[in-house]
């Protein structure tokens, strides 16, 4: 049975590969500095849609943890995203006309691009609103962790999704170009999580969170999954099979510790909850490019007419790592 | 100075030991690129007294790190005969006191070796289980590069019962593998006329840096000192632990000559450390234990965990949870059926968070009846009942610092949870068996459907006192049948209120109303004579209620 598995798991791989690869003729470069890319860097690896708004707090995140280039797809923006990162000198940027769905949600995108530029690096992986958190963050550099990971021979890190909001309405404070989105969406569920270990990929499926609260307390094996693996030594053979939530080969996906023990992971604090999040909702789902049918943005659309509140009396209010830490959303590991 | 990374924080150190008039050597690993070692060669080609002394590969864990260390120790005795403690450093090593104080220290101390030696019987650093048997058994393949013939050739040797013999009658030690020694014992070790055999035996030794010093320095030495200068944290996989810029106070208060590993990109670390003015350490008051404390939790964590955690990283398999939530709490059954106000009267008497039927099938009964709870928690039904393990660990873990105290009873939706809660010694369980009868004594239901109903509960909380009396069960269980328990009530509520421990020293003031059971009896002959046998509340009598009811009898003080 197992090499069977191994080779079902093999094949798998191989065809997300061929998709990446099938895929990538969609991409057109817009500018294309990855010359510039020196070994050792980390890179990190995105795709975005109109979300101009976002970008340039974004940048300025992950260029002071220490991210040494950026590649960027844009999926047919139209508000401006695109000229602004293609005049960022740390950027390489590819466009594409092409479904996000089709693409598996960007997958295969992002799967050529880390095979092509990615091999050798620590790549990160994220969305627009995602900001990622790990141990000592306030004081160490990304480096330090990637330094630390390889001498402890270990190629992925895991970061859960943690979904931040607003207290009160989620369209109360409109979000600025340029702010730091935590500022208003500074408020988390602290603790009630759902894990399940998914046996054919190795990788834990978590749920909770306020979406699994508000959205989907009456079915909640359709709730959102959390579990990420952003941060990974990529090599060329790897490949994101969904979202960056598993990864095959599936070594990669073990990111925790089935002995008792904790190891190493951060979090990646995910601002989707701003004013911007209503019209999103409502056009995305007219779009229907997103998971399953789009059935969470169709979730999402009818329970925010009625009461956007995600905030409640045992909300957590963000302050630093090592609250994360203390809650047991996050661990040091051994990392001292 | 060992190098092999790193080499411009390497020329930084190197000029600062220079700078206190320090000879040095310095090895480089042969995987060195040829271009990189000139420029470093050249870059500190300005220090008179710097040697470079001939390259060996140095693989982890194997024979190349001894003889490089051999190759310039020689040099260094043969080069500066001046020289009387020679230190063993490596270039991601940082002075942290002014190198003239370690001089001063060495001076006071001419004799003295330092150097880690114990024998391998007495320490607990080893990993995987190799610890003489590093000594006894042959290891020509690397661990990290070649780790299944590693362990099978190790299998191998085990099955067939090979055993080396140690020349000499040596005794092997072990230690770490950063030293100061006298001139006087390094070069007894390095001319030793039988020094042919014990390389040739440390050559197959597994990670002879750690032994071939620590062990032939005690054939030599005059006086060992069995400890390192050198401050150096290994985690449990035997890595050292490395220090950043965010360690600068600790490293001030440490009161250590060196430490080992600094990460290259600390600026501050070196900058701080290697410009220090004389008295910079000085003024802080050391405390060298609390590194090893910082570093000691830290394996700690990574190897036990959090007890009763369970997130991204921690996710332990069956039986290997150490401890299956975080915090003891209590399991009342039966309770809240037989007293009119059982919650309130416990949360009184106790001080505890008292919840109702956290498995009720409408919601989970928080107390007050909150609709979320600590941690965000929601009362949602099917929330809760998509993962009802997740939701009590979670429960439990959420409100560290205060007991938990919740009702069960087999109305709930107890059959994916029973089980957890019966193996985690953490559960105080208390169950009054039959009590879920009163409901239904009071109810004002049709007798058929009650007849019905009690027909169900006595079956599923039967199966549960299986569950509760299995052999697995760890939590601590006390089970009544309801009519021994009216016998004499309070003995057993004080025996779980004592257990629970808090507050309460002086014995229950006040006792929880118990249900009007006038009649019950009656009830229960009914139903037997219905042909459904009501067996688990125990033996009530037909006609005369056991016990006078003690309910509107105002009894508030009982006196102990």
């Amino acid at each position: 049975m197992r090499p069977l598995q191994s080779y079902r798991m093999r094949l798998k791989r191989r065809r997300a590969k061929v998709r990446a690869w099938r895929k990538h003729f969609s991409l057109l470069p817009v500018q294309n500095r990855t010359s510039k890319i020196k070994p050792g860097d980390v890179l990190l690896f995105s795709t975005f849609r109109d979300e101009y708004v976002r970008l340039p707090y974004f940048m300025k995140y992950y260029r002071d943890l220490g991210v040494s280039h950026f590649i960027m797809v844009d999926n047919n923006s139209q508000d401006g995203g695109r000229e602004y990162l293609a005049g960022q000198e740390d950027v390489s940027l590819w466009t594409t006309k092409a479904s996000y769905k089709k693409a598996r949600f960007g997958v295969d995108w992002l799967n050529w691009l880390q095979g092509k530029y990615g091999h050798g690096h620590w790549t990160l992986v994220v969305d627009p609103d995602e900001f990622f958190i790990y141990p000592f963050c306030d004081t160490r550099p990304i480096r330090a962790l990637t330094d630390w990971l390889d001498t402890s021979q270990v190629r992925s890190f895991g970061a859960m999704l943690l979904d931040m909001y607003p207290k009160g309405r989620i369209d109360a404070v409109p979000y600025r170009l340029g702010q730091d989105p935590l500022e208003i969406a500074a408020w988390f569920d602290p603790g009630n999580y759902v894990i399940e270990k998914n046996k054919a990929f190795g990788n834990l499926w978590i749920q909770g969170g306020p979406r699994a609260r508000v959205f989907f307390r009456e079915n909640p094996k359709k709730a959102p999954a959390l579990n990420k693996t952003p941060l990974i030594k990529w090599d060329k053979r790897n490949a994101y099979v969904s979202s960056t939530h598993m990864v095959l080969p599936r070594g990669l996906n073990l990111t925790y510790d089935e002995w008792g023990g904790e190891k190493a992971s951060g979090i990646l604090l995910h601002t989707k909850f701003l004013d911007t999040f209503t019209a999103k909702a409502e056009e995305e789902l007219e779009r229907g490019q997103h998971y399953a049918a789009s059935m969470e943005y169709k979730a999402y659309a009818e329970s925010l007419r009625d009461n956007p509140d995600l905030w409640c009396k045992w909300s957590e209010k963000y302050i630093n790592w090592r609250q994360l830490e203390i809650l047991g959303l996050m661990s040091k590991g051994n990392w001292a | 100075m060992l190098v092999h990374t790193a080499f411009d924080r390497a020329e930084q150190v190197a000029r600062h030991w220079a700078a206190a008039g320090c000879p040095l050597v310095i090895h480089a690993d042969k995987s060195v690129p040829k271009a990189t070692y000139d420029a470093f060669v050249k870059s500190l080609s300005n220090l008179p007294d710097v040697r470079f002394s001939k390259r060996h590969r140095c693989e982890w864990g194997t024979w190349g790190l001894v003889a490089a260390t051999q190759s310039a120790s020689q040099l260094m005795l043969d080069q500066f005969p001046d020289v009387r403690h020679v230190y063993l450093a490596s270039g991601s090593c940082l002075p942290l006191r002014p190198v003239q104080e370690l001089i001063d220290y060495l001076a006071e101390r001419p004799q003295t070796d330092f150097i880690e030696s114990a024998t391998t019987a007495d320490v607990p650093w080893t990993i995987g289980g190799l610890d003489q048997e590093r000594f006894t058994l042959r290891f020509p393949f690397s661990w990290r590069k070649h780790r299944y013939l590693f362990d099978r050739y190790v299998a191998l040797q085990r099955a067939v019962g090979y055993k080396r013999r140690i020349p000499n009658g040596i005794v092997p030690h072990m230690g770490s593998q950063w030293w100061c020694l006298t001139r006087q014992t390094l070069s007894a070790i390095l001319s030793d006329p039988e020094r042919e055999t014990y390389d040739r035996y440390f050559k197959t030794v597994w990670i002879p840096d750690e032994s071939y010093f620590q062990t032939l320095a005690r054939q030599y030495s005059r006086q060992i000192e069995s400890r390192s200068l050198t401050l150096s944290k290994f985690d449990y996989q035997g890595k050292p632990h490395i220090f950043y810029d965010d360690h600068l106070q600790l490293l001030r208060r440490s009161d250590c000559f060196v430490a080992r590993k600094i990460w290259p990109f600390a600026n501050r670390l070196y900058d701080a450390f290697l410009t220090d003015k004389a008295g910079a350490m000085k003024q802080t008051e050391p405390n060298p234990g609390k590194i090893d404390r910082i570093f000691a939790k830290a394996v700690e964590r990574r190897t036990r965990g959090r007890p009763g955690l369970l997130m991204q990283s921690r996710f332990p398999v069956e039986g290997r949870e150490n401890g299956l939530t975080c915090a003891q709490y209590s399991v009342f059954e039966g309770f809240s059926d037989l007293f009119e106000n059982f919650e309130t009267w416990l949360a009184k008497a106790t001080g505890t968070r008292v919840h109702g039927h956290l498995f009720a099938p409408g919601r989970a009964e928080f107390s007050e009846r909150q609709t979320v709870m600590n941690g965000a928690l929601s009362d949602s039904a099917s929330l809760r009942d998509y993962n009802p393990r997740a939701f009590l660990t979670s429960l439990i873990w959420n409100t560290r610092g205060e007991r938990q105290c919740f009702q069960m009873g087999p109305r709930d939706h107890v059959k994916k949870i029973e089980w957890y809660i019966a193996k985690d010694p953490n559960a105080q369980i208390s169950v009054i068996t039959g009590a879920w009868a009163v409901p239904l004594f009071k109810s004002n239901a049709n007798f058929s459907d009650i007849r019905q109903e009690a027909a169900r509960l006595q079956q599923t909380e039967s199966k549960h006192l299986e569950v509760l009396r299995s052999p697995w069960t760890k939590a601590r269980v006390r089970i009544w049948t309801m009519a021994e328990f009216i016998e004499a009530p309070m003995e057993p509520l004080q025996t779980i209120i004592d257990e629970i421990g808090q507050q309460n020293l002086r014995g229950l003031s006040e006792v929880p109303r118990m249900s009007d059971l006038s009649g019950f009896g009656q009830f229960l002959q009914n139903l037997k004579n219905q042909g459904m046998h009501p067996y688990l509340m125990g033996d009530f009598p037909v006609a005369h209620d056991p016990h006078e009811p003690q309910q509107n009898k105002p009894k508030p003080y009982l006196v102990q």
